[in-house]
Order: C-alpha cells, then sequence, then structure tokens
C-alpha cells in the first residue's frame, strides 16, 4: 500500500473514531441527565477527542516512517545475493541503486544497466516486506490509540478544553510557517552562494565588471564572474528608465484623481488603472519584446542612434515603468490623504489656488509617504523578471545608451538555471549568490521604506 | 504716527491690470496643472488600452485557422468500409488499421498535384479520424472535409507573410475557407503552430491552483486569525508579523530558487511537476491570504466577540463559530486576488522546470506540467510566425482568466460587505 492510500484510510478511520466517540458521549448524555453524570463537553468534542488520537500518533510514525525506511529498504536489498557481484567503487555502486530504485517504483521502465536490472527484484520485494510492516503498524497504532482515547470518555473528561489547546498548536504552527519560509529562503541562499563563493572569490563577484559565466571553470581566481555589469543593467532598467516613466505618471495620476476628478470619472479610473498592476509580466515581456521593442529601434535608428538593439534597455525600462504606474500611485495617494486638511485648508484659505496648495504644501508634507512609495516601487521593479527576461536581452553591456542591449541579476538567474543543469557547477551556483544579493537589497529597500513611511505617519497623528 | 501715514504702503490694487495679470497667470498655471494631472491619467489608461488593443488584435486571429477543401470519396479509397466499423470497442483499432493518412493524401493529391500535401499542415488528417469517430456514416459517402493548411500559408492568407507562401494564397485564392480552430482549445503543446493548443497549459495551471488554494488557503487563513485574535504581544509575534509582511515583497524568483533548492534537490521531488509548482506558488500566496484575511477579521466588531464571550462560549468557539463566519466574506475576496497574482506568475515556475515541452496534459500532481503563462512564455520565443497570434490568443485566454477571478473578488466584496 502506498503511503498515500495509507494516509486516506487512516483518516477514514479516524472519522469512524470521530463517530464512534460521539456516540458513546452521546449515549451519556442520555442516559445520565441527572447533574452528577452531566458531560463536560458536548459530544461532538468527545468525537474529536478520539479521532484525533487516533490519527496524529499514526500520521506521526508514518512520518518518520517515511524517512527511515529507504535506508532501510537498501539495507536489505544490498544483504540480497544479488548485490554481491555491485562494483565497489562507490559512485558507479549508487548509480546502479538509484536506478534499480527508480524502477522498482515504477519510475522508470527499463535499466540502462543490467546489473540494475538484477538488484530491482531484491529491491521490490525489500519494498514490499517495509512497506507491509509500516501498514500494518500504522493501524495497529490508529487501533490502539482510538480505542485507549474511546475508553477514557467519561462525562467529566475535559474534552473540549483538550481540543482547544489542539487547536491553538495548530493555529500557532501555521503561522509559524511564515518564519519557516523566510529562514528557508535565506539558509538556502546562503548555503548556495557559500558553495559558489568556495569557488569563486566575493571579491571578484561583487566588484569584477567582467561577466561571461560559460568560462570553464578553473581551480580558483575564475574570472567571468564580475556582476557589476549585471547590477548596472538591473538599476539602469528598474531604478532609472523605469521610474523616470513612473514617477512623474503615478503622482500625477493621483494627484488628478485625488484633488481635481469628480467622484464617478475617480470611482471608473482608479480600478482601471489598477488592472494595469494586475496585468501578468509575462504580457508585459510580451508586449515589451513584439511591439515596444520593434518601434523604438527603428526610431532611434531613424534618427541616427548608433548601436540601437531590438532588445534595448528602454523597452524594457518603459514597459516595467507603466507596470509600476498603479504601484506609485496608490503609495502617492495613501500619503496625501493622510497629510492633515487643516494644512489643505489653511493654505486654501490663504488665497493660493490649488494647484499651488498641492505643489507647496500637500507635496512637501506628503514627501516622505512618496519616497517610501518609491523605494518599494523599486525594489518591486529590480525583482521583476519576466518583462527583463523578454524585451532586455543578455548582452552584459555597461553603458548609459538606452537603445542598447543591457542585461539584469534576474535575467541572468533564469538564464543560469534553465538549460542544462549541473548542481556543482559555479555556473548554476552564481544564480543562488545573484539570488542572495538581490533579496538582501529588496529587504533592505523595504525596511528603509517602511521605517521611513512609518516614521512620516506617527508625524502626523 | 504722522511718520507712519506718511510711509503708509499704497493698498493692493486688485482691480489693477498688474495684478489681473498676475492672477490670469496663476489662473493658467493652475489649468495647465490639471490638464498634466488628466494627460497623466489618460496616458497610463490609454497604454491599458493599447496593450488590450494589440494583444486582441494578434489574438483574435489565433481563434480561426486558414482550411482548404478536401473531397474525399470514402467507398472508392476505402473499398467499402462500413460505418458499423468505426462504432463501438474496435473502433480505434479499425481507424489505426485503415491507412487514414494515406487516403487523406491521396485525395489531396489528385484535387492539389503531386506537391498538393505541402499546403496541408501534417497533423491536419487527425482531425479526419475524430470525424469518423463522431459520426461514422461519412466513410460510407463521398465527402467534402476543410483541412487545416501549413502555418506559413495561415499566417500569408491572413496577414502578410512570406512570398512563396503569398504566391501559392493568389494561386488559390477564393478556394480558402476560415473556420474556428478547435484544436487550440483542446490540444496541447506542438512543433506545428497550427496544431498546437492551450489545453493541456490549461490543465496544468488548474492542477497547480488546486495545489495552491489547498495549500495556501487553510495555513493562510489559520494564521490571521492567531495573529489577529489570540497572538499574545512578544518577540515571537513580532518576528511572524516581520517575516509574513517581508515575504509578500521578496520578488516571486526567489521563491523559484528556494523551490529549486529544497523541494526539488533537498526533498527531491519530482522536478516539473504540478506539486512543487503548486507548493512553491502556496508559499507566495500565502502572505497575501493573511494580510487581506487579518484586515477582514481585524473589521469584526469586537461587540460581537463579547456577546458570544458574554453567552459562555469559550474564545475559540467565539472566532470559529462567529468571528470566522464574519470575515470569510473578506477573506475569500483577499484568496481570490491572491489566486489571481499566482495564476498570472512566470518566474518560479521556470526555475523549477515547468517550462518543459509538453505534449499530453498532465493527469496528477507529479505529471510533468506546465502552465499557461509559461507557455506563453515558451511559444514567445518561437521563430515560426505562425506562433504570434497563438501566443497573442493563449495571452487572451489567460486575461480572461484572470479579469473573471477579479470580477467575481469585487462582486464578493460589494455583496458581502458589511458596514457595521
Amino acid at each position: 500500500m502506498t503511503s498515500a492510500t495509507l494516509l486516506f484510510l487512516v483518516i477514514g478511520l479516524g472519522l469512524v473514531a470521530w463517530f464512534f466517540g460521539r456516540l458513546k458521549a452521546s449515549g451519556m448524555q442520555a442516559s445520565g441527565e441527572t447533574s452528577r453524570s452531566a458531560l463536560h463537553s458536548l459530544p461532538n468534542y468527545h468525537g474529536w477527542y478520539v479521532a484525533l488520537w487516533a490519527i496524529v500518533p499514526a500520521a506521526i510514525f508514518m512520518t518518520i516512517w517515511n524517512f527511515v525506511s529507504p535506508a532501510l529498504i537498501t539495507d536489505a536489498a544490498l544483504t540480497s545475493a544479488a548485490a554481491a557481484g555491485l562494483p565497489q567503487d562507490s559512485f558507479s555502486r549508487a548509480a546502479i541503486l538509484s536506478e534499480a530504485r527508480a524502477i522498482a517504483y515504477g519510475n522508470q521502465t527499463n535499466a540502462f544497466n543490467p546489473l540494475s536490472q538484477s538488484m530491482v527484484e531484491p529491491y521490490r520485494e525489500a519494498i514490499a516486506y517495509y512497506q507491509m510492516i509500516g501498514t500494518v503498524a500504522a493501524l495497529l497504532m490508529v487501533f490502539a490509540c482510538g480505542v485507549y482515547a474511546w475508553l477514557q470518555i467519561k462525562p467529566d473528561l475535559r474534552a473540549r478544553t483538550k481540543i482547544e489547546r489542539v487547536t491553538m498548536l495548530i493555529l500557532l504552527l501555521a503561522s509559524l510557517i511564515a518564519i519557516i519560509t523566510t529562514v528557508g529562503i535565506f539558509l538556502s541562499l546562503v548555503f548556495e552562494s557559500a558553495r559558489f563563493f568556495s569557488m569563486v572569490s566575493p571579491i571578484d563577484f561583487l566588484f569584477g565588471t567582467e561577466w561571461n559565466p560559460k568560462a570553464v571553470a578553473g581551480p580558483r581566481g575564475e574570472t567571468g564572474f564580475g556582476a557589476i555589469p549585471l547590477f548596472w543593467g538591473t538599476v539602469f532598467i528598474g531604478a532609472i528608465i523605469a521610474m523616470i516613466v513612473a514617477i512623474p505618471l503615478g503622482l500625477m495620476s493621483a494627484i488628478y484623481l485625488t484633488q481635481y476628478a469628480p467622484a464617478k470619472f475617480r470611482a471608473w479610473m482608479k480600478p482601471i488603472l489598477e488592472v494595469l498592476a494586475g496585468v501578468p509580466t509575462v504580457v508585459y515581456g510580451y508586449f515589451a519584446a513584439l511591439t515596444v521593442a520593434p518601434a523604438l529601434r527603428d526610431f532611434a535608428v531613424s534618427i541616427g542612434i548608433a548601436g540601437a538593439s531590438s532588445e534595448s534597455a528602454l523597452a524594457a525600462g518603459v514597459v516595467m515603468g507603466i507596470m509600476i504606474i498603479p504601484f506609485v500611485s496608490s503609495m502617492a495617494d495613501d500619503s496625501i490623504a493622510a497629510v492633515p486638511s487643516a494644512m489643505r485648508d489653511g493654505s486654501l484659505a490663504m488665497g493660493a489656488t490649488h494647484s499651488e496648495t498641492i505643489k507647496k504644501v500637500l507635496i512637501p508634507a506628503a514627501l516622505p509617504g512618496v519616497v517610501g512609495g518609491v523605494l518599494l516601487a523599486v525594489s518591486r521593479a529590480i525583482g521583476e523578471t519576466m518583462i527583463v527576461v523578454m524585451a532586455a536581452g543578455l548582452a552584459a553591456n555597461m553603458t548609459a545608451n538606452p537603445f542598447s542591449s543591457v542585461t539584469t541579476v534576474t535575467t541572468q538567474i533564469v538564464q543560469l538555471l534553465t538549460g542544462d543543469q549541473e548542481f556543482d557547477s559555479p555556473k548554476t551556483l552564481a544564480a543562488f549568490a545573484l539570488g542572495l544579493v538581490l533579496f538582501i537589497v529588496t529587504l533592505l529597500l523595504n525596511l528603509i521604506a517602511l521605517r521611513v513611511v512609518k516614521k512620516y505617519r506617527e508625524a502626523y497623528e | 504716527m504722522n511718520s507712519l501715514t506718511e510711509t503708509k504702503r499704497n493698498p493692493t490694487d486688485w482691480q489693477g491690470p498688474a495684478m489681473q495679470k498676475r492672477i490670469a497667470r496663476r489662473y493658467a498655471a493652475e489649468r495647465r496643472f490639471k490638464a498634466l494631472g488628466m494627460a497623466a491619467v489618460m496616458l497610463s489608461a490609454g497604454f491599458l488600452a493599447f496593450l488590450l488593443v494589440v494583444m486582441v488584435g494578434n489574438g483574435f486571429r489565433g481563434f480561426t485557422q486558414t482550411e482548404l477543401p478536401v473531397d474525399i470519396d470514402f467507398p472508392a479509397v476505402t473499398g467499402g468500409a462500413s460505418a458499423s466499423q468505426f462504432e463501438g470497442p474496435n473502433a480505434n483499432a479499425n481507424l489505426q488499421s485503415m491507412g487514414l493518412r494515406e487516403i487523406v493524401d491521396s485525395s489531396i493529391e489528385i484535387q492539389y498535384g503531386p506537391d498538393g500535401t505541402e499546403l496541408f499542415s501534417p497533423g491536419g488528417w487527425t482531425a479526419v479520424s475524430a470525424m469518423i469517430l463522431n459520426d461514422p456514416d461519412i466513410v460510407e459517402q463521398k465527402t467534402t472535409i476543410y483541412l487545416p493548411v501549413i502555418s506559413d500559408i495561415d499566417v500569408a492568407y491572413k496577414d502578410a507573410g512570406n512570398p512563396e507562401a503569398e504566391e501559392k494564397v493568389r494561386e488559390l485564392g477564393d478556394r480558402f475557407s476560415t473556420g474556428f480552430n478547435w484544436n487550440f482549445l483542446s490540444h496541447s503543446d506542438a512543433t506545428d503552430p497550427m496544431q498546437v493548443g492551450i489545453w493541456g497549459a490549461f490543465k496544468g495551471s488548474l492542477i497547480t491552483m488546486v495545489v495552491t488554494l489547498l495549500l495556501a488557503f487553510p495555513v493562510g487563513v489559520l494564521a490571521a486569525l492567531y495573529l489577529e485574535e489570540y497572538a499574545p504581544k512578544n518577540r515571537l509575534t513580532d518576528l511572524i508579523e516581520v517575516s509574513i509582511n517581508n515575504l509578500a515583497a521578496v520578488p516571486s524568483i526567489i521563491f523559484g530558487l528556494l523551490g529549486l533548492a529544497v523541494f526539488l534537490n533537498f526533498f527531491g521531488m519530482p522536478r516539473s511537476g504540478a506539486l512543487v509548482g503548486g507548493l512553491t506558488l502556496a508559499l507566495m500566496t500565502m502572505p497575501v491570504i493573511v494580510i487581506s484575511g487579518r484586515n477582514a477579521v481585524k473589521s469584526v466588531p469586537p461587540s460581537i466577540r463579547e456577546a458570544a464571550l458574554g453567552i459562555g462560549a469559550s474564545p475559540l468557539q467565539v472566532v470559529f463559530h462567529h468571528v470566522l463566519p464574519l470575515a470569510l466574506p473578506g477573506i475569500l475576496t483577499g484568496t481570490i486576488i491572491g489566486m489571481a497574482r499566482a495564476l498570472g506568475e512566470t518566474a518560479p515556475l521556470l526555475m523549477i522546470g515547468m517550462r518543459a515541452f509538453i505534449a499530453t496534459p498532465p493527469n496528477g500532481i507529479t505529471d510533468p506540467a506546465t502552465v499557461l503563462p509559461v507557455q506563453i512564455f515558451l511559444w514567445s520565443d518561437e521563430v515560426d510566425r505562425g506562433f504570434v497570434e497563438k501566443t497573442s490568443a493563449a495571452i487572451i485566454v489567460l486575461l480572461l482568466f484572470l479579469l473573471t477571478m477579479n470580477a467575481l473578488a469585487i462582486y464578493l466584496r460589494n455583496r458581502f460587505e458589511t458596514r457595521w
């Protein structure tokens, strides 16, 4: 029996246990209406009490068994007669074993190595044997624990308290997943980056100016892993070109919609602008590559700019800016709304026009919030992947010419990790080092932005 | 006193020409500023409109295919096959043994000359086999069947193609007809743009989304309830909150790196499967659900909790019997928005290998699968011009789904929004 079917069986038995627990408790309730034997908890809670006892220990056992049994199976298979003919060399031995395992589990149909084929049968036997043990043990556990809990049911059993304690634990575990994920991201990035930096010096990586990861791996002091051109490309597209598009448009849209627009116009336009943020990035990427980039290249050629490429930084940056508009706009909206209306009213009462009030009072007052919003937008833009993968190109140029091709951190991560994958080559591991840099930079930008926004909110509260 | 009156400034002459000019200038600046704002809004909306027009303009043609009529005289070429052969359990076997491809090819050669087969899409004859299974009676008669042409001619007929194909289009002129491209909705990825379809990618998206929802929704809701209702103010709670806010802002590609390093390489889960894709997207979606869920839970008024506590409910009963049902519409709205984002996500799935060429739709969570956005990305890389309209057509389908989900979220919000 596979572990999935076993799991369903255990859960099914748990439901049966729930039924019996409830039956016993409601029987008690019906027979003893007198004060002494009144139930402490409702019969449902008794049902859950029995069901949890039946399921949880068995589930824990199955989880542990899933981790332990592969080793036991391999040991058992190795003691078989067929294992005697295996080569002693540990590397080819492991390859044969993994192939035999794959066939025995049905993930693979035939073996490339005849030795593996001979190991399949012992494997199958061992798997069947240990699966049987696991199944029997799990079912025994379900019955033993279920019966134990069932016998426990008495009128004064504090079933509800116990159930609630377990539920609280589940709630806490659910919230801990966020921490586990964060730690998981950080550890996996740091761990893989450490392996990369044992092959390539961090100084070369962070300050080198030549990015050509296809260079053959040397023993130490690799060249071709200088990430400065990538950092420049990322900043150029995400923090300069995209922001030149997004900040004026986003800010002016927010000002118009909050200060001038009639309520009805605002009610229609705001969701429409938000659609821009909901369009998948792959669609923007395709739009940039198919429509914007050729148009910009033709334009550049027609005005005589040298080195115009069909994969230009400008195309990717402009489209990314369009994507970011609603983001900047909603952040600006929030911070303008947070300016106390007394300041606005005071300015208007002194005879300033609307635009003078906005330019000289509202914007300066809202500036920290706007800056915070822009920082968040930048962190979003530099982590954006699909637009730059599809429109920005792969050439690691250090150029300020917006019509030429540049590459970014995210583009290179995708480039390094798709295609051939040897997990120990510096080429693959470099992606994790780039990821680590990206993670740290976006994290810092977010922390700074949130702090700025918070400080500013406090100033007006 | 005297000196004061002597140095007294003249009162501002508001009606004077200088002042009038100044006011006019200020008002003009006001109008300019307002127009600038209007222009910004219109420009942003214009970008959206332009994007949609380009996609719909390109993609609309992806739903149609150019066809040429082929007369097949079944009784003559099959030597009198009967309709009953293609009914019941043996239908498929009989169909395979009759050599349908040769029959179709020879019929084409009769009508379009010896090079006629080069006009037609290589997989087009499979449509005939589907027709026979659907209506076996056609094998007893002479019928005209419309078969898709090759991609080059298709492009040339709909738009401008290469000169050779344009020549063919002029030659055959009015024999072409345009039909709805059912293949596009029922097939999977293929090398021939005339035979590609989105069903495989769509099914992959569906399975992935189910995995994501099953994982992210319970965890997200439980975490939101814990943080909003029970969490004590301590270091651990602060850490959880910081993690959640931080995760919501982590670039999606980083989640892909996590999936690659942890799920694939550490736990050894099957590559390219919907399981890993769903897990990765669930980690991304969970913070969105937690944040919107907390807002929904927060908006339930305390009087409800106090009333429930007052009649003897335990803290857990208060939350699960009263607060959660009342907050559910808000939570669902946030969940749908989070799921819509996950549905459009591409980058993390590229990292975990969901970019393979998938010609058969996945049947389980561990089968190699691809999803709609990744399929769009893959097609956008193809050099064949026939793929341009297919890519745009797939984008239309994706956008329709996202639009529906967002509309559903807005509907839920308006329908069940309670003002306390």
